[in-house]
C-alpha cells in the first residue's frame, strides 16, 4: 500500500478497489484458497441439515469400513463418519473468526498507540511480547484454559488474548513507517487530536497489512483451536468437531487398522487451513507489494 | 563483538525475568486451593490450612514469589504436589527425552529445509519453486497432530514399516529408538520446513540478485563456487535466526506430539501438571521451556555474530 497523502475522491476510492479486487480474481492461489473455504465455511452454515446422516446418530453397525451407505465409514458408536466431517466444520468455523476479530481489534488499538507515542509503554511492550514468545502459545493457552475451565467463549478470550500484542507488533511496524509521513505532521500542525491522528488519518492507509495479518491469523487460529481441542482442552463433546473426532479415535491406529475414523477428520482439518493459507498467501501478494 | 553479545545476554536475562513473572502469575490464576488439591475432599479444614502454611501458599504472593526464585537460582524446583517427588527427578528424564526428539527433528529438518530453499531460490517462479513454495507453506499450516494422524496410516496402518508409538522397548539401541522416533519427528519436520524454507529462499534470491553475486559471475567464477563462497555465506544468515526461533514453536509441537504417540517428554508432563494442577510442576516444566527457548536464541545470535563480519569486527551494533 502505497502512502496517499491527498484525500482520493471517492471514484478514485472505488476504482482503486475494483482494481484490487480484480487482480485477486486473477491469483490462482487466492481462487483456489476461497474455493476450499467456501466450501467448509458452506457445510459450517447448513451444518447437520443437510448432511446424508445425522452427524449424533447411533447406529447399529459400528466401525464398518468406508463403502455403499457409509462412504467413509462409522465409528466406534455406528456414526457416520462422512455425516459427521461435513457437520464437523462448525464450531471451529465460529470460534476461530471471533477469535481473530477480537485479536485484531485489540491489536490494532494497541498497535497504532504504541507506534504513534513510541516512549516507555512501547519499550516495555516489546520486552513483555519477547518474554511471551518464548513460551508456545499452546502452553500458555493449555494453563489459562485450566484456570477459566474449557468452553468456547473461553476459546475466543483465550486465543484472542494471546493473539493482540502478535497482531499490535504488526501494525506497530507499518504505523511506524507513516507516522513520519508528511500527512501526520501535517494533521498535527492543524490542530487534530491523537485519536483522530491514529484513527482516522493513519488507521486507512495500513489496513492493507492488517487484512493480511487478521487472515494470517485465521489460518494460526484454526490451528491453535484444534490443537487445544485435541488435547481436550478445546471444543467439547458431543460435537462431532474433527480434532475432537480424531482425539476419540487415533487410538484405535494402534491396533493397525479402523484409520477411516481419524484420516476423513485429519484430512478436513488439513484442507481448511491450507484453504486459509492459500487466501492469506493471495491476499499477501496483492496487497503488499 | 564482545558487546553485541553482552547486549544479547543481558536482554535474554531480563526476558527471563519477566518470564519467571509470567509463569508464577499465571499458575496463580489456576483455581482450587493447593491444600484441598492435595489432600482431597475428605481432609478437615485443619489439616487443610496446616498444609497450605507449611507449603507457604497462604502467604502474599510477592513473598511466595521471592522464595520460588530463591529455590530455583539454587537449582531447587520444588516437589511435585501429585507425585510428592521432586519435580527435577521427574522433569530431567522428560526433558532428555523431549530434547532426543528434537534433536531428530533438528538434524533431518534443517539440511531438508536449507536444500529446498536453494532449490526453490535457483528455480524461482518456475514449477519446483511453486511445489516447494506452497507445499511447504501448507504444510506448515496443517497441525502437526494432523500431519501426524496422515503419517500413521500411510508408514504404520497401510504400510507397516514404521512403528505407530514412540516409545521404544526398554533396553533397545542407537538405532531401534531413532526408528522409533522417526514418525513423530517427520510430523515435526513438516510443519518447520515451509518456514525455514521460505526464510532461505528469501536469503538466496537477495544475494543473487547483489552486485558482488554479478561481478563474480562476470569474473568467471564456476556456479558452484559462486553458490558456496558468495551466496550461500550471505543468505543463510537469517536461515539461522529462523531456526533458533523455531524452537519456541517446536516444544510447543512436542505438546500435542508427545499426547499423541504417549511419549513420555517434557510437554506431556507440562500438560499432566496442567490437568491436574500440580502448580509446582507446571511452574518448573514452563519455565524450563522459555530457558531452553532462550538459550537456543542466544546460541543462534553467537553464531550470527561469529558468522557476520559486520558485527564480528563491531562495525555494526
Amino acid at each position: 500500500m502505497s502512502a496517499i497523502t491527498i484525500p482520493l475522491q471517492q471514484s478514485e476510492a472505488r476504482i482503486a478497489r475494483r482494481e484490487t479486487l480484480r487482480e485477486l480474481g486473477r491469483s490462482k492461489t487466492f481462487i483456489a484458497g476461497a474455493l476450499i473455504v467456501g466450501f467448509w465455511v458452506f457445510w459450517g452454515i447448513v451444518g447437520s441439515r443437510l448432511t446424508p446422516l445425522d452427524p449424533l446418530a447411533q447406529g447399529d453397525t459400528i466401525l464398518a469400513r468406508p463403502g455403499p451407505g457409509h462412504w467413509m465409514g462409522t465409528d466406534t458408536l455406528g456414526r457416520d463418519v462422512l455425516s459427521r466431517v461435513l457437520a464437523g466444520a462448525t464450531g471451529v468455523l465460529k470460534i476461530a473468526p471471533l477469535a481473530t476479530l477480537l485479536g485484531v481489534v485489540g491489536g490494532t488499538i494497541l498497535g497504532l498507540v504504541t507506534g504513534y507515542f513510541r516512549g516507555f509503554v512501547d519499550e516495555a511492550l516489546g520486552r513483555l511480547i519477547d518474554a511471551l514468545l518464548a513460551l508456545p502459545l499452546i502452553v500458555i493457552a493449555v494453563t489459562a484454559i485450566v484456570a477459566l475451565g474449557a468452553s468456547n467463549t473461553t476459546l475466543v478470550i483465550v486465543i484472542g488474548v494471546i493473539f493482540t500484542p502478535l497482531v499490535a507488533r504488526t501494525v506497530r511496524a507499518a504505523v511506524l513507517a507513516e507516522r513520519d509521513l508528511d500527512y501526520v505532521p501535517a494533521a498535527r500542525l492543524r490542530g487534530e487530536h491523537a485519536p483522530y491522528i491514529m484513527f482516522v488519518e493513519i488507521l486507512p492507509n495500513v489496513t492493507g497489512p492488517i487484512i493480511v495479518e487478521a487472515t494470517v491469523r485465521l489460518g494460526y487460529a484454526i490451528f491453535a483451536i484444534a490443537g487445544l481441542t485435541f488435547l481436550g482442552f478445546g471444543i467439547q463433546p458431543p460435537s462431532p468437531d474433527w480434532s475432537l473426532q480424531i482425539s476419540q479415535n487415533y487410538a484405535l491406529l494402534a491396533g493397525g487398522s479402523y484409520w477411516w475414523t481419524v484420516l476423513f477428520p485429519a484430512l478436513a482439518v488439513a484442507t481448511l487451513v491450507i484453504g486459509v493459507n492459500l487466501v492469506a498467501d493471495g491476499l499477501t501478494q496483492v496487497l503488499e507489494r | 563483538m564482545a558487546r553485541f553479545l553482552l547486549k544479547r545476554t543481558a536482554f535474554a536475562l531480563i526476558t527471563l525475568v519477566l518470564l519467571s513473572m509470567i509463569v508464577f502469575a499465571t499458575a496463580q490464576l489456576l483455581p482450587g486451593n493447593v491444600g484441598r488439591n492435595v489432600l482431597g475432599g475428605f481432609a478437615d479444614q485443619r489439616s487443610v490450612d496446616l498444609l497450605n502454611h507449611q507449603l507457604g501458599v497462604d502467604r502474599p504472593v510477592y513473598v511466595q514469589y521471592g522464595r520460588w526464585v530463591g529455590h530455583l537460582v539454587h537449582g531447587d524446583l520444588g516437589q511435585s504436589l501429585e507425585y510428592k517427588v521432586s519435580v527435577s527427578s521427574l522433569l530431567g528424564p522428560a526433558l532428555l527425552n523431549s530434547l532426543k526428539l528434537a534433536a531428530l527433528a533438528f538434524v533431518l529438518v534443517v539440511p531438508l529445509s536449507i536444500l529446498g530453499g536453494i532449490v526453490a531460490a535457483l528455480r524461482q517462479a518456475r514449477t519446483t519453486d511453486r511445489v516447494i513454495t506452497v507445499g511447504g507453506l501448507s504444510l506448515t499450516a496443517v497441525p502437526e497432530f494432523v500431519t501426524a494422524i496422515v503419517l500413521i496410516v500411510i508408514f504404520g496402518v497401510a504400510f507397516k514399516v514404521l512403528p505407530t508409538t514412540a516409545q521404544a522397548p526398554p533396553g533397545a539401541g542407537f538405532f531401534t529408538q531413532v526408528e522409533y522416533l522417526l514418525l513423530p519427528a517427520f510430523a515435526l519436520v513438516a510443519v518447520l520446513f515451509g518456514y525455514i524454507a521460505r526464510i532461505t529462499r528469501a536469503g538466496v534470491i537477495e544475494a543473487l540478485d547483489a552486485d558482488y553475486t554479478r561481478t563474480a559471475f562476470l569474473k568467471g567464477l564456476d556456479t558452484p563456487t559462486i553458490l558456496r563462497r558468495h551466496v550461500l555465506r550471505n543468505a543463510l544468515l537469517p536461515t539461522i535466526a529462523v531456526v533458533a526461533t523455531q524452537t519456541g514453536y517446536l516444544i510447543g509441537g512436542l505438546v500435542v506430539i508427545e499426547t499423541l504417540f504417549n511419549y513420555p517428554g517434557i510437554g506431556q508432563r507440562i500438560l499432566i501438571a496442567a490437568q491436574n494442577k500440580d502448580f509446582t510442576m507446571l511452574e518448573a516444566g514452563v519455565l524450563i521451556v522459555g530457558i531452553v527457548y532462550l538459550a537456543a536464541t542466544l546460541i543462534a545470535d553467537t553464531l550470527y555474530s561469529l558468522l557476520n563480519p559486520r558485527i564480528r569486527y563491531g562495525a555494526a551494533d
